[in-house]
């Protein structure tokens, strides 16, 4: 298992960069770097990418604690902030390019969209609903919050959910996709909920083992 | 190039794909198309004939201008590279790399129900009694992006009344072809395969509806509805079905596929209008393909700016409830 050390010099540093590697994809294709370009709809392309890679690395920081558990890698939650606030960067652009580049800044068509279209209301909830996240994130609000940081977070369980609805309702027909997403998340969270069943309480089990013996 | 706002003094309307001599970007594409195929099946496979665009023939036609707008085209690049056509697989890259194995030719297509012509023609033998005309059209996509596209075709009405469709003849039904090997999307039940689509018989009559069979002057590529395809521009894309096998009359309205799969949302007009929101998304405006990353949406137009020629079409109907 590596040390504490060993995760922050040498485990986080690269995954900074992977989860930085969609953000210079777009980048090398918005400069039409070697040839590459964003294609007949180029604001389509940011919006769609920032929107898949915000929802799957908010899934994959999900995914750290089944992880762990079933691994054995406590390391793993080390990598969860990081990869949480990438989550929220990416939902962030693809919010802004929504508002900044689709929309063009156009308040009536922006405000009637947030409030009329289900699939731009649940989005939007999650965006708002991942700021408090992202800003009580640094180690000095996790120690003023103390055991409130912990209630606050699990708002992760509501967020990654409406993230796989937003997408599901935006599709037009072909929902393999989002399906995909919806049987991870709830494969994540169920495992979650399994956790905390009576009967898997190892307290519980080995009373019921004790009970058993005499 | 993406960045920079296009200037009223700067050469405005060309645009770097017009530049681009055609050679280059055909070849660009099938090398990009071989090394997608050999991707895909391994070494070897870059052999079969993937490059739709290869197979396209220049067509002799006469510009319409009475039905054309003056609206600079889309990009053949565009054109041809962003495409709804699921029979394909549903990305917008999916149909040009993946139609490279369908066959357009030899094409029958079949003739029935309430006429006096009937049975299965050659394609050639449809077209060959009519004149072909490229028609500069707006295409307004449900999905709320627009295009303009210079097809090649023969108007419907004229293909419709050689058929001598009986006074039982209220709707014309479109059938796609179906060829699940050659068509992989066809493998998937997105939507209820063969595609199929349908016209008032009013509508079908209306000069403004196209059977296209080409585009830039050159033979429709697989991508785009290889070898015949249906074109309304008053409506949304869907209406216009692909790769046309079947011209059916019926007395009745026919069963169109998106009705289908997602009745509430879509009806069998589909006539593009700003009101009348689709229940996800709104109508009002739209994203014109080849703006760039830095324009944003314009206002879409009753009936796609086609108002003052079909508007007589649908007097005292209820265009909420007829969407």
């Amino acid at each position: 298992m590596p040390s504490t050390i060993v995760v922050r010099r040498y485990l986080k540093p690269p995954l900074f960069l992977l989860c930085l590697l969609p953000f210079l994809w777009v980048a090398v294709r918005v400069f039409e770097i070697g040839g590459t370009s964003l294609g007949a709809n180029p604001v389509e392309a940011v919006q769609d990418t920032f929107g898949q890679w915000g929802l799957r690395l908010l899934v994959i920081t999900l995914a750290m604690t089944p992880l762990r558990d079933w691994f054995n890698a406590p390391w793993l939650i080390q990598l969860r902030r990081m990869l949480g606030l990438f989550g929220f960067f990416y939902v962030l652009l693809h919010f802004l390019t929504w508002l900044l580049l689709d929309q063009g800044l156009y308040w009536p068509g922006i405000l009637v969209d947030i409030g009329k279209r289900p699939f731009i209301t649940i989005g939007f909830a999650a965006l708002l609903m991942l700021i408090p996240l992202a800003v009580t994130s640094t180690n000095g609000m996790m120690r003023r919050l103390g055991k409130r940081w912990k209630s606050l977070h699990r708002l992760v369980y509501v967020i990654v959910p409406l993230g796989v609805w937003h997408y599901y309702w935006q599709v037009k027909a072909d929902v393999r996709e989002p399906l995909i997403y919806l049987t991870i998340v709830v494969v994540l969270l169920g495992w979650r909920l399994w956790k905390r069943m009576p009967a898997r309480n190892t307290a519980g089990w080995a009373a019921a083992r004790d009970r058993i013996k005499q | 190039m993406l960045i920079r706002r296009k200037q009223p003094g700067d050469c405005a309307h060309v645009q770097p794909s017009e530049i681009t001599p055609e050679g280059v970007y055909l070849n660009r594409r099938l090398l990009l198309q071989a090394a997608l195929a050999a991707g895909a099946t391994g070494l070897g496979a870059a052999a079969w004939p993937t490059a739709s665009q290869a197979k396209v023939s220049d067509l002799s036609f006469k510009r319409n201008q009475r039905f054309s707008t003056t609206q600079t085209p889309n990009s053949y690049e565009d054109i041809t590279t962003y495409n709804n056509f699921y029979e394909f697989g549903t990305g917008k890259g999916d149909p040009v790399a993946n139609s490279g194995r369908f066959q357009p030719e030899p094409w029958t297509v079949t003739i029935s129900g309430e006429a006096e012509v009937k049975g299965k023609f050659a394609l050639e033998d449809i077209l060959k009694p009519h004149a072909l005309e490229e028609r500069v059209y707006r295409m307004r996509c449900v999905e709320a992006w627009s295009m303009v596209i210079p097809w090649v075709g023969v108007p419907l009405a004229e293909v419709v009344k050689r058929c001598k469709p009986t006074s039982k003849a209220k709707y014309v039904a479109f059938k796609t072809v179906l060829r699940p090997a050659e068509m992989p999307g066809q493998r998937y039940p997105v939507l209820e395969w063969p595609y199929v689509e349908g016209l008032r018989m009013d509508e079908a009559m209306h000069p403004l509806a196209l059977l296209a069979v080409g585009l830039y002057g050159k033979s429709l590529p697989n991508q785009n509805g290889a070898p015949l395809r249906l074109v309304t521009p008053w409506k949304y894309g869907f209406k216009g079905i692909k790769s046309i096998v079947e011209i059916r009359f019926t007395e009745r309205e026919p069963p169109t596929s998106w009705n289908i799969a997602a009745p509430h949302e879509y009806g069998f007009y589909a006539n593009v209008n700003p009101q009348v929101d689709h229940p996800r998304w709104s109508q009002a405006r739209e994203r014109h393909i080849g703006a760039g990353l830095f324009n944003s949406r314009v206002p879409t137009q009753m009936f796609n700016g086609y108002e003052k020629e079909i508007g007589d079409l649908y007097r005292g109907m209820d265009l909420r409830k007829n969407f």
